[in-house]
This record gives C-alpha cells, structure tokens and sequence, in this order.
C-alpha cells in the first residue's frame, strides 16, 4: 500500500539500486509530506541505507530520480542535512568533539574561509542541544558509542537545514540517550522540519513515528501510521522474500546483467 | 670524518647548499601529502605510486634520449597516475580485492620497470649512466638546476595542501557526510591522489623508488604518535621529514658511494621507532608505566585491606601487626609485602614503631576501609544485577576494588539504594 503526499517534500520515482548488478533497492516510488517524523523499517539487507544514501546522491541509481521540495537535491542542498551511521567513519581520526560539529557549518563559510565566532556559538549551542557541551575539546576516540551517535546529531544540527535523513541515530545508545535524542526529534518536528529516519526497533518505532516507509528490497508500503501499520504489512514486510523477485534478482548478480536496457535512450 | 660532517653543516659548498635544500624540501613536503594517505589508508597505494614510478623515468629517458629531470620527473608522474587508475578500474569491475589488485599493479609495473631499466644499460647509451640511482635513490648525483624543480613542486604540494586542509581533513575523516553537505569529494580526492603521485614522482630521486613509500608514510606514523591534533600532526611529520631527508643528503655527501634512500629510511624509521616507544600515552613505555604504577597501587591497597580485615576481626583499627599477620590474612610474595609496607610507611598510611610493628594511620585506613566498601558493594551488584551465586562474585570484585573511581563508587551506592550489607552477609564499611 502506498499512499502519496500532497505538497510532498520528498518524492522518489522508481528509484532502483544495485551493487554489483545485485538489486539491493527495487524500484522504490514514494513521497513524504512536510513536518512529519518517518521511520524507514524493514530487516537487514532490506535496502534502508541505500534508500538515504541515494537520495543524497552517495550511491548512484541504477533508474530513478529524486525530488526534494520539488527541486533536485543539488538545487536545495544548504536545506538537507544527513547523518550516516557511526559505524561509517574511523573514531581514532585526530580531531576534536568541536571540529566535527565545525564541520556542519561548512555549507554556510566555504572552502577558504575558517570559522566564525558566529559558527562556533552555533556549534556550542548544537552540543548543548545534544547534552554534550562539556565534551567539546574531548578527542573522539575517547567517547562512547552514544556520545559519538550524539556528536553526529549536533553536527547535522549545526546545519541548521529543513530536511533530515538520519541512518539509525539510536543504533547502540542507552535508554535514556534514546529519550533525549526523541524529545529533541519531537521538537524539530515541532517546528516544522520533516526527518526520516532509519530504524531497527519495531515496538519503538509504533511510538515514535507518524509515517512509515517499510522497505524489503522492494517498497513494501508508505504511508501514515493509521493506514500502514499493521499486521498484514509488518508480515510481507518481514516476511519471507518474494520467491520470484528473488530468484530474478540472484540471475542478475550470478549472469552479471544490467537490471536497464542501456541502449533506451528515453 | 668529523671534519667532514663539520664541513657539511657549515654549508659552504655550494653545491651543499642546494641538495640539501632539494632533498629537505621533499621530505618536508612528502610528509604533509603523507598524512593525508595515512588518514585515508592508502599507504599501500602510494607504495604502488613509487614502484610504478620506475617504469616511468626509463621511458621517458628511452622517448626522449635525455636525462632532464622534467622529462624524468614527467614520465613518473604519467605512470604513477595509469597505475592509480589501474587499482582503481581493477577493484571497481573484476571481484579481485583491492589489496590484490594493489599487490598486482605494483609487482608488473615494477618488473616492467626493471625490464626496460636492463634494456636500457645493455643499449650501450653513455648518457644512461646514473638512472639505476632510481632505484635506491641518490641524493648527491641531485644537480642544481634539479632542486629549483623539485622545491617547486614542493612548494606547490605544500601550498595546495594548506589551501585545501580543511576540505581535505573533513574528506579524510567523513567522506560520506562531506559529499552530503556539497564538498566536491571527487575533486579533492582527484587533487590528494596527484599530490600523492606528485610527491612520489619527486622523491624518488632522492629515496629511490623501491623505498620511497616509507618517506611518504613513516613521518605520519610517527607523528600521529605524539598528538590528537591534525595540524599538529601535519606539522611533525613534516619536521620528521625534513630531518631525515636533510640526513640522506649528509650521508650522500659524506660516503658518496652510498645510495641515499636506505639512510633516510633508516633516520625515519628510528624516529618512528623512537616514538612508537616512547610517545607519551601511547608509547609502549607510557603504557607499561601505567601498568607498573597499577600493579604498585594494587599491592598497596591489598596490604591496606589486609591491615583492615585484620582489624574487623579484633575491632581495633590502630593496633600494631607484623607482616607475618599481614601474610596469613593476604598471602603474597615475601619481597613483594616487605617493599610495600616500606612504600606505604613512605607514603605516610603505615607507621612502623618499633621492629616489625606496623600500625594504619588514620589515611591508611580509610584506603583499607574504602577498598573493603568498594569489594563488598561490587559483590552485592554482580549478585543482584547479573544474578551471579554469591561463591562466584569474589575474584571480579578482587581486580574491580582497585579500579572504580570514586564517581563509579557513588553511582554503585544510588544504583544499590545505600545498601548495608553484602551477599556473604558482612557489613559494609562507610566512612561517617
């Protein structure tokens, strides 16, 4: 079931993904309406990451295209703000709790130009935001697996954008980490941004979010709770494979074949 | 010799002055690109850099009939590049890995290499003479005109380096999220890999070909040793750099038998070796020292503990012991307790009257007393919280009364709600 938005923020055409002609992501179509928390949900290897990664243009598509405020991303990039996982980079790199928040007001200062007084107050206020303002001189290999997921928050803060993609924020944090990080959701949301978020936690995720994209390769549904969550969905959701697809998809991986005719010009 | 190396520093040759400058020049400018290929893990691949780098210099020699460091330099630079985009291409469209196809494209660039150098001094060419310097460098057979090249290109890598040092710091540490805020992380990569060949290209004169990855790589290691700040890592590697490279050129002058790349690499590496030991916090001696200074602390508070139970038994705090009652509560090495009960009377938590009479001050009891807390409250946590028999929980609480802080101590008491008594039913000791 999917059920498009109107004045949607974020609109995904047939979006499809392979990684070494595996299709990791299956002609995806979806959009979201503004001020909404939305959870992206589906089991592992279901394509969650490679959703967010594509729309911010780090993997390309094998077909599809990506509209945020109706505008291609290049267009609107000072407005969108990404937070990959923690995971994806080395904690042991020389440099600073404040550094990295820093580096979220690059978009604003430029290429040659060094910070602000104006930056680091935002930076200050950003790691405030988080409960990690008595950190900002501690080297990042010094912190926790919370601490690094909240210094990546504050950065994507320090933003100051309209649109958040966020890969699982609450991926290995403690419960009461997990609280703040939601209120601190909750209050963006409050205030008119749209954030999707990746998530893992089913029973959670009822609680957090207003909208749902759950994937399994392929769009399994989108759409406001009310309409998408239940057990008929969570079950094709997490169910298993479809049979077909599946076996189509093992035949392009193990032939080496392109899921596009390349010679359409169209 | 003295004389010499007096003459050498003196820089009064002129000729001196100027490899000096050059070989100081690219190990001050190799470092800084390094750090970056450090960062970035691709040490391996500027080793690829330098062999494919070989093949290069005899082709541009054999095109060109010449051994102008502009076409020698030139023919380095285009091969380096082919083999950079050669690993790439390999690891993107074959399901060989990308260790593989580095090990690949360095061992057939380089026997191609050293196929065309042999092709080359069998020709019979008078003019080829010096080029096998390539192979393990030689910083002396550097002639003027060479180091005006080589220091701009230095200062070129130099200056391109701290032009980009925050794209590039950020590149490093989070390519990802930098593409996402709209850094050209496709361009900075395009400009680090031909600053990376680049600086290859110029030091293989210098260090050789075959040993040319240590300069660009060593001088990072060793300075990541000695900070957590990247420019301040930048900026040692560059000192260890430029010393080294300053060294080659002083060995070249002094043995001018000598090839220069193994002398540099072997100044580098002592400096990397030096610092890998001796770094503070994480050197190996700083490390083993903490270890040392726990194991102290550790036979300290055991014999403050034991002095405690001691006085549990008898309900007299400040009664004198001898070390044999010491050594019946808490049995121990003989030398180990006499050394700590002289460091602990040093240390003014023991008194020592009379013989071998010792008594707690009043600071070595609260030590005695607050280990035996911290010993009894971990005991009740593993009991209620990880559900462990009360037989099991004495060893851990052993090694964990020596390292909770006393911000743990405090958060186990709120966790615990001020308990009293622990899981063998023994009173925990507060300090009131």
């Amino acid at each position: 079931m999917i059920i498009q938005a109107e004045n949607p923020v974020v609109e995904v055409h047939n979006l499809s993904v392979t990684y070494h002609n595996k299709p990791v992501l299956w002609e995806a179509d979806f959009s979201i309406p503004a001020g909404n928390l939305v959870g992206i949900l589906g089991p592992n290897g279901a394509g969650k990451t490679t959703l967010i990664k594509a729309i911010m243009n780090l993997v390309d598509p094998s077909s599809g295209y990506v509209k945020l405020f109706d505008r291609p991303l290049d267009e609107v990039r000072p407005r969108v703000s990404y937070v990959p996982q923690k995971e994806s980079v080395d904690w042991d790199f020389p440099t600073n709790v404040l550094d990295v928040v820093l580096m979220g007001r690059f978009g604003k200062r430029g290429f040659f130009r060094s910070w602000t007084r104006k930056d680091k107050e935002i930076a200050l206020a950003c790691l405030e935001k988080v409960g990690m303002q008595d950190f900002q001189k501690r080297q990042i290999s010094q912190l926790s697996g919370g601490q690094q997921q909240r210094v990546f928050l504050a950065r994507s803060l320090a933003q100051e954008a309209d649109l958040y993609f966020m890969d699982e924020p609450f991926a290995g944090i403690d419960a009461a980490t997990e609280d703040s990080i939601l209120k601190l959701l909750l209050e963006m949301r409050s205030m008119g941004k749209t954030l999707l978020i990746v998530h893992h936690d089913l029973q959670s995720a009822f609680e957090y979010f207003d909208w749902f994209v759950f994937l399994n390769t392929r769009l399994v549904a989108s759409g406001p709770k009310a309409e998408v969550f239940n057990r008929e969905i969570l079950q094709e959701t997490y169910g298993s494979k479809l049979t077909l697809l599946h076996t189509i998809s093992n035949l392009l991986t193990k032939e080496g074949l392109p899921m596009r005719d390349e010679t359409d010009l169209e | 010799m003295w004389n010499q190396v007096m003459e050498f520093w003196s820089f009064n040759d002129l000729n001196v002055r100027y490899v000096t400058l050059g070989v100081c020049l690219i190990g001050i400018s190799t470092a800084i690109v390094g750090c970056f290929t450090f960062l970035k893990k691709k040490a391996l691949v500027g080793d690829a850099i330098a062999h494919a780098a070989l093949p290069g210099v005899c082709l541009g020699f054999m095109l060109f009939d010449s051994k102008n460091p502009i076409v020698l330099l030139g023919g380095a630079f285009v091969t380096g590049w082919i083999s950079l985009l050669a690993i790439d291409l390999i690891t993107a469209k074959t399901k060989i890995k990308s260790d593989t196809s580095i090990g690949l494209v360095l061992s057939i660039f380089f026997g191609i290499g050293i196929l065309l150098l042999t092709a080359i001094q069998r020709s019979g060419n008078a003019a080829q003479s010096g080029l096998d310097k390539f192979l393990f460098g030689k910083a002396a057979s550097i002639l003027p005109e060479d180091v005006y090249i080589l220091g701009s290109v230095g200062l070129v890598l130099i200056c391109t380096i701290l032009l980009f040092f925050k794209p590039l710091s950020m590149v490093a540490f989070d390519p990802g999220y930098a593409k996402s805020i709209g850094i050209p992380v496709g361009l900075l990569e395009l400009i680090l890999s031909t600053l990376t060949v680049l600086a290859v290209a110029t030091g293989i004169q210098a260090v050789g070909v075959v040993l040319m990855a240590a300069l660009l790589i060593t001088p990072a290691i060793a300075a990541r040793y000695w900070t957590d700040r990247l420019w301040l890592m930048v900026l040692l590697a560059a000192l260890f750099g430029g010393f080294s490279g300053t060294m080659g050129a002083m060995v070249s002058y002094l043995a001018p038998a000598m090839p220069t790349g193994p002398w540099i690499v072997v100044v580098i590496s002592i400096i990397a070796f030096l610092s890998i030991l001796f770094a503070p916090r994480k050197g190996f001696v700083a490390r083993r020292l903490k270890l040392v200074r726990h194991r102290n602390k550790v036979l300290h508070e055991n014999i403050l503990k034991a002095f405690y139970h001691l006085a549990e038994e008898d309900a007299s705090f400040y009664q004198a012991r001898t070390a044999q009652e010491i050594y019946n509560r808490r049995p121990m090495p003989q030398k180990m307790l006499a050394k700590g009960l002289q460091s602990l009377k040093r240390k003014d938590l023991l008194k020592n009257e009379s013989g071998d009479y010792w008594r707690l001050t009043k600071q070595g009891k609260e030590i005695g007393q607050r280990i035996v807390r911290i010993h009894r409250l971990w005991e009740l946590y593993l009991q209620r919280f990880l559900k462990m028999a009360p037989d099991h929980v004495h060893p851990d609480a052993d090694a964990m009364e020596h390292i909770i802080s006393p911000e743990l101590e405090a958060l186990l008491v709120d966790e615990l709600g001020n308990p009293q008594r622990d899981p063998h039913d023994r009173e925990i000791p507060y300090n009131n």
